[in-house]
């Protein structure tokens, strides 16, 4: 018997019943299409987070001045500065797993280019800051080391000051912009990173040598204090659990804090927190595609329950066929052929409808989707295995007739 | 003449709980390559059984039956399956055709199990279907069909693996008497080509057209008769079958 053989019966069987076999395989059809949109549309869920977080840094640990007990009335967080620029780069040179720190100090200030003016967050961080947090330069250049050391009034600005300043689109490199009305020149525009997390406009900044700030926008001397924070990037990302203990450490000898105390700084993991937020989505994830699992293995049922039918209702037919040659294991084929090409055909189905409704979904609601087609030949696998699994009982119950009873069979 | 079925001393129990059913007891009988037999006998008489037997699908509890010169009685069920394709065609009471396939699918059928090519089995199956007049009826699905035309594609069926035998199981039980005629012109046609046919009745009309009575009572052989069979002409049955059945009646 050649290979297609055994298809052709089955399909042809299967399509004198059209109506019949598609009920049969919506089962299939919805447990796999949930599963595929579930998984898409979660994958995708994680990318997203993924990116934001890797907007925000890579592998960063953020060091923040801790609370101020006054008469037992605790102040927010970083109200009074308690890191010191020594301990920076304490930080920096006594962690080994720590690749670069740079402090980051900001204010609002009114900048201002000859035609019009704009009020804008402005800070001042080392040039190590751009490589932590992945910012590019769009045109121009960063600042570096020595316009730190010397204080050069430089800026690399944001590309919503440049519109608001200079118009949209406009490229004022080397042009003077006045920060508090003290001339700065802009030597680069930053990559447009857009929103970040919390809603806030990213690119609303402008980038000054730490120096700098301090001694020509802040207008004060050098101090012990750092008046900001401390973003600190480890070797790795599964490094920076390490790095977070160390500086607890270090900060807490350097500080002198005993081990009842409370701690007068704060350290976040950012690298643990997107962990455990993709964790938290990967499992939300897999228990949604669990439920859908649910659905194929009821769909599974449906094919054994109208393969039994199916079975019952073409007696006469096997008998017959029995009769003029058709050996039991040819049966058993016909029929086992028949459950899985129902639920094959429907896990294809399923995985069409998944994608097509992940897609609609995702462009509906604004979510980002990732095809997998690693899990879309796993389901169709799957569903081609549960169409084997339910098909066989009845197929046997087929295959065992005995033909001279079952052409009896009224 | 060879013999083509040897039956000798078969014996067939059926066991129901701890009660012995003796369906055929010690029968023997040989029919030789062409002959047109009936097997006559009662309700219950085991003329069923013994069709069973004769067609490989059922062992007998003892004795030999040697079918074609190889010994049959004692085979697996997979070398029935092959033994009912390639010596034995059948044709049944109620037609056992499939419903909602055409007449050359239904024809072909049994070339799936022998392993021919798609293209073949249809070549065959039409060229079967006009060896019992019905030739142009190739698309047309059972229920579009009259009764006799419906058993003419069964036999066509049962011919198309060009077998060695055909058991007809009361051919024309499910049919007036004008189409048992038509049917039974078709068999007859198919014994002067030097086909041999065994068919099972209980009605005496049709065993006449046979050329050999072989009566069956209690599971046993009662008689054994030659006659000279009497010619089915078909009335108002198509030209090509009338004609086809009995060309010197034409």
């Amino acid at each position: 018997m050649n290979l297609l053989t055994p298809f052709e019966i089955a399909l042809e069987a299967l399509l004198l019943n059209k109506a019949r076999s598609l009920l049969t395989t919506l089962g299939i059809i919805i447990g796999v299409a949930a599963v595929i949109a579930m998984m898409s549309i979660g994958e995708g869920a994680k990318g997203k987070v993924k990116a934001a977080f890797d907007s925000l840094g890579t592998n960063m640990v953020v060091v923040t001045s801790g609370t101020n007990k006054t008469g037992g009335v605790m102040s927010g967080a970083g109200t009074q500065p308690t890191l010191t620029w020594d301990d920076m780069r304490a930080i920096r040179n006594e962690i080994p797993l720590v690749l670069r720190v740079s402090p980051i100090m900001g204010t609002s200030a009114q900048v201002a280019s000859a035609d019009t003016n704009w009020n804008t967050s402005v800070r001042g961080v080392y040039p190590e800051y751009f490589t932590i947090r992945n910012w590019y330069i769009a045109s121009g250049s960063f600042f570096t080391k020595a316009d730190d050391d010397t204080a050069n009034k430089v800026a690399v600005v944001g590309r919503t000051v440049i519109n608001n300043l200079y118009g949209n689109g406009a490229n004022p490199i080397g042009q003077t912009m006045r920060i508090k009305n003290i001339p700065f020149q802009i030597i680069g525009i930053l990559v447009v990173k857009g929103q970040n997390a919390m809603g806030q406009d990213t690119d609303d900044t402008v980038m000054v040598p730490a120096k700098t700030f301090l001694t020509k926008v802040q207008g004060t001397s050098l101090q012990t204090m750092i008046p900001g924070a401390i973003f600190v990037q480890a070797t790795s990302a599964e490094a920076t659990s390490a790095v977070d203990r160390e500086i607890h450490i270090l900060l807490r000898a350097r500080h002198r804090i005993a081990r009842v105390e409370d701690e007068d700084f704060t350290v976040r993991n950012l690298q643990e927190i997107f962990s455990a937020q993709e964790s938290s989505i990967q499992t939300f994830t897999t228990l949604l595609a669990a439920v859908a699992g649910v659905s194929l293995l009821v769909g599974g049922i449906g094919i054994m329950n109208i393969m039994l039918v199916s079975v019952t209702e073409r007696t006469k037919e096997i008998g017959l066929r029995m009769a003029i040659g058709a050996k039991p294991a040819v049966i058993l084929q016909q029929f086992l052929v028949e459950a899985v090409t129902l639920s094959l055909a429907g896990g294809v189905i399923g995985i069409v409808l998944g994608v097509t409704s992940a897609f609609v979904l995702s462009s509906h609601f604004g979510w980002a989707m990732v095809f997998q087609p690693g899990i879309m030949a796993l389901s169709a696998g799957v569903s081609a295995l549960v169409g084997v699994f339910f098909g066989l009982y009845p197929a046997q119950r087929a295959a065992r007739l005995d033909p001279i009873e079952a052409l009896r069979h009224e | 003449m060879a013999a083509l079925m040897e039956l000798k001393d078969i014996v067939k129990i059926y066991r129901m709980g701890d009660q012995e059913l003796r369906a055929l007891d010690g029968i023997s009988l040989t029919v030789n390559d062409g002959e047109f037999v009936a097997i006559m006998g009662a309700s219950g008489s085991g003329k069923s059984t013994l069709m069973n037997l004769m067609g490989c699908l059922d062992r007998p509890t003892s004795g030999s039956y040697r079918l074609a010169g190889d010994e049959v009685s004692r085979l697996t069920t997979n070398q029935l399956a092959q033994v009912r394709n390639h010596i034995i065609g059948f044709v049944f009471q109620g037609f056992n055709l499939l419903a909602r396939t055409s007449s050359v699918e239904n024809v072909a059928l049994p070339l799936i199990y022998a392993g021919v090519s798609k293209r073949e089995r249809l070549k065959r199956a039409e060229e079967a279907l006009g060896q019992v007049g019905l030739a142009g009826r190739e698309h047309h699905h059972p229920n579009q069909l009259s009764g006799g035309q419906q058993q003419r594609v069964a036999i066509a069926r049962a011919l198309v693996t060009q077998p060695k035998v055909i058991l007809a199981d009361e051919p024309t039980g499910n049919l007036d008497s004008r189409t048992s005629v038509e049917v039974m012109a078709v068999l007859q046609q198919l014994g002067r080509q030097g086909l041999t046919v065994v068919l099972v009745t209980h009605e005496p009309d049709i065993a006449n057209y046979t050329g050999r009575v072989v009566v069956v009572r209690d599971g046993r052989l009662v008689s054994d008769t030659p006659q000279r069979p009497v010619q089915a002409v078909p009335a108002g049955a198509p030209r090509g079958a009338a004609l086809a059945a009995n060309p010197t009646a034409a």
